[in-house]
């Protein structure tokens, strides 16, 4: 569905994706996790066809967007980042409008609208303004819009930024629903848990590269260990303190509120510490997530 | 150039090898769209298209006209003051019409509404959002202009039959071209404050001093040939020419002319200016 070798994008002097290699197949959920900044929008926007490539090679279903940009457009099903919902039409003319740009007819166009407000659960809302929709319901109605033209591919920016965690759950049961009927997505997020809810897999994107590539789980077990010991001490201990218990896991992370020992077995790694005579004032001892892949990776954590 | 499959669940019409629509097919799509915003906007185009112009030819022409002397010597053929101002009040009116159709709503879609990044995200081009946009603006002139022209007809300020009918069509061309112009500008405009100059400087002094009040000869040598080069000028010549039946055939052929190239230019503006915005 997409294939990109040697991408890149810059604004001016500035150097957004800095030649990036991906292959995207056909009814996978392929993930760009990473923090603001690391290019994924602009990765997105030049899959989308409306962000020339400043150099290297993307095809979309074969297509180059330089050349094929319409064609493309008119498989592709985009949720933006930004909700660019139109505000001084109601609910069905947002869906129904959108679809006249795809050239179906009318009387489809007319029935898609219906079957997805459906689909979106606003069926109640389809006569009201788009300003007096929940954010969870304008991303559902931003996705549904995505979807008028029976897309082959679907492209969604941070879907669930801003989103409350009951509206999140209910889009990635929506997002699941689409990748059961068939439907191939692209998903940007900066959310680890998003990620491996959603993503077959996904690449670790930082500062305009890849930083790594795999199923969530791949990532886990290359990048990570089995567990990890999470510890909280005083404020302003941490960095000390690393040091007493370095040896204790393979590898020891200092963040600026707890130390993170990472081992396949972190309830070890607390009886050691306390054996230690160490106290600290919390300790959890949780799996290995792509927050860690992400920190191995970059020496960041995603929310940096 | 490889082509996309058909597929006969939906429709085929983007299945092209270049990937581009027609002008009309990118136009005809979005007829759905202006029609809506054309339903939720009418009534008040109602008041700013008619009325306005209404208050200019009843203050100016009828009553400021009266204490005018009519020599048809002095008003370019015209054998009233208000057989004189009308055809380029209108003139103007269009002028008008097009430049604040095409200011704010090009900002708004760009920037508030970002209308055009979710129309960009479709089969539809750059191009093909200047041609419904401005098709848009030079309905509501053409329109305008219209009933104007109609509700005017019946005081003898028209020589013939089928002039005003052709002037009908320059007052329309005179929007398609300041349609284009703005729509340039707004496209490349950060700031609404922008807009506050194009009127004060722009429309105000056009619509002031190119030949709709007061012939241009009267301002003198010099500033007269600053006005021949007002675009708005050759939209008011064309247009009283016409209406009073005093075509200068020849004249007329430049005025066109020029306007026909602005269009031609400020489309050019219009597309450069949108697509390089809209670039992120």
């Amino acid at each position: 569905m997409i294939s990109a070798r040697g991408l890149r994008k810059s604004f001016g002097d500035f150097e957004a994706v800095k030649g990036i290699d991906v292959d995207v197949r056909k009814g996978e959920a392929f993930g760009f996790l990473g923090p603001n900044g690391a290019g994924k929008s602009s990765t997105m926007r030049m899959i989308a066809s409306v962000s020339p490539v400043t150099s290297g090679e993307l095809r979309i279903f074969g297509l180059d967007p330089a050349t094929d940009g319409p064609a493309i457009r008119g498989r592709l099903g985009v949720c933006p980042q930004e909700d660019t919902l139109d505000n001084e039409l109601n609910v069905f003319d947002n869906l129904y409008i959108y679809g006249r740009y795809f050239g179906i007819d009318r009387a489809t166009c007319r029935d898609r609208a219906n079957e997805l407000l459906e689909f979106a659960q606003i069926t109640e809302k389809a006569k009201s303004k788009v300003e007096d929709l929940s954010g969870g319901m304008k991303r559902r109605l931003t996705i549904a819009r995505s979807l008028i033209n029976n897309p082959d591919l679907l492209l969604l920016d941070e879907p669930t930024t801003g989103l409350d965690p009951q509206a999140r759950h209910v889009l990635w049961d929506q997002l699941f629903r689409l990748k059961q009927a068939g439907v191939t997505l692209v998903i940007t997020t900066h959310y680890m848990d998003e990620a491996e809810q959603l993503c077959d897999r996904l690449v670790v994107m930082d500062k305009g590269v890849i930083a790594a590539e795999g199923s969530p789980r791949e990532l886990i077990e290359a990048h990570s260990t089995r567990e990890v010991a999470e510890l909280r001490f005083g404020v302003g201990e941490h960095e000390a303190l690393a040091e007493k218990i370095e040896d204790l896991g393979d590898r020891v992370e200092v963040l600026p509120d707890r130390l993170l020992v990472y081992s396949d077995r972190g309830e070890d790694v607390v009886t050691a510490v306390i054996e230690r005579g160490l106290q600290p004032i919390a300790t959890l001892v949780r799996r290995s997530t792509l927050e860690d892949v992400f920190l191995r990776l970059t020496g960041r954590s995603l929310a940096d | 150039m490889a082509t996309t499959p058909t597929r006969p669940t939906r429709p085929t019409r983007t299945d092209r090898p270049t990937g581009t629509l027609s002008a009309w097919e990118g136009m005809a799509r979005q007829y759905d769209y202006w029609l809506t915003v054309y339903k939720r906007t009418w009534r008040g185009g109602v008041i700013s298209s008619f009325a306005t112009p209404l208050f200019y030819v009843v203050a100016m022409g009828v009553l400021l006209g009266g204490f005018i002397d009519a020599d048809p010597s002095r008003l370019e053929g015209a054998t009233s003051y208000l057989a004189f101002i009308v055809p380029g009040l209108v003139a103007a009116h269009a002028m008008t019409i097009a430049v604040s159709e095409s200011t704010y709503p090009v900002m708004g879609a760009i920037k508030w509404h970002k209308t055009f990044f979710a129309q960009l995200a479709t089969p539809l081009a750059v191009r093909d959002l200047v041609n419904a946009f401005v098709a848009f603006v030079v309905f509501r002139v053409a329109s305008a202009c219209a009933v104007f022209m109609l509700v005017l007809a019946p005081f003898g300020v028209f020589e013939s039959w089928w002039g005003p009918v052709l002037a009908w069509l320059s007052q329309v061309l005179v929007g398609t071209a300041f349609a284009l112009l703005t729509f340039g500008y707004s496209a490349r405009l950060r700031s609404e404050e922008g807009f506050g100059v194009l009127f004060r400087l722009g429309v105000l002094p056009l619509t002031l001093f190119s030949g709709a009040f007061f012939p241009i000869t009267n301002l003198g040598p010099v500033l007269e040939w600053v006005a021949r080069l007002t675009p708005l000028w050759h939209g008011v010549s064309l247009s009283r020419m016409l209406c009073l039946d005093t075509v200068d055939w020849s004249l007329a052929g430049i005025n066109v002319a020029v306007l026909v190239i602005l269009c031609v230019v400020g489309w050019r503006w219009s597309v450069t200016g949108l697509d390089k915005r809209l670039e992120v």
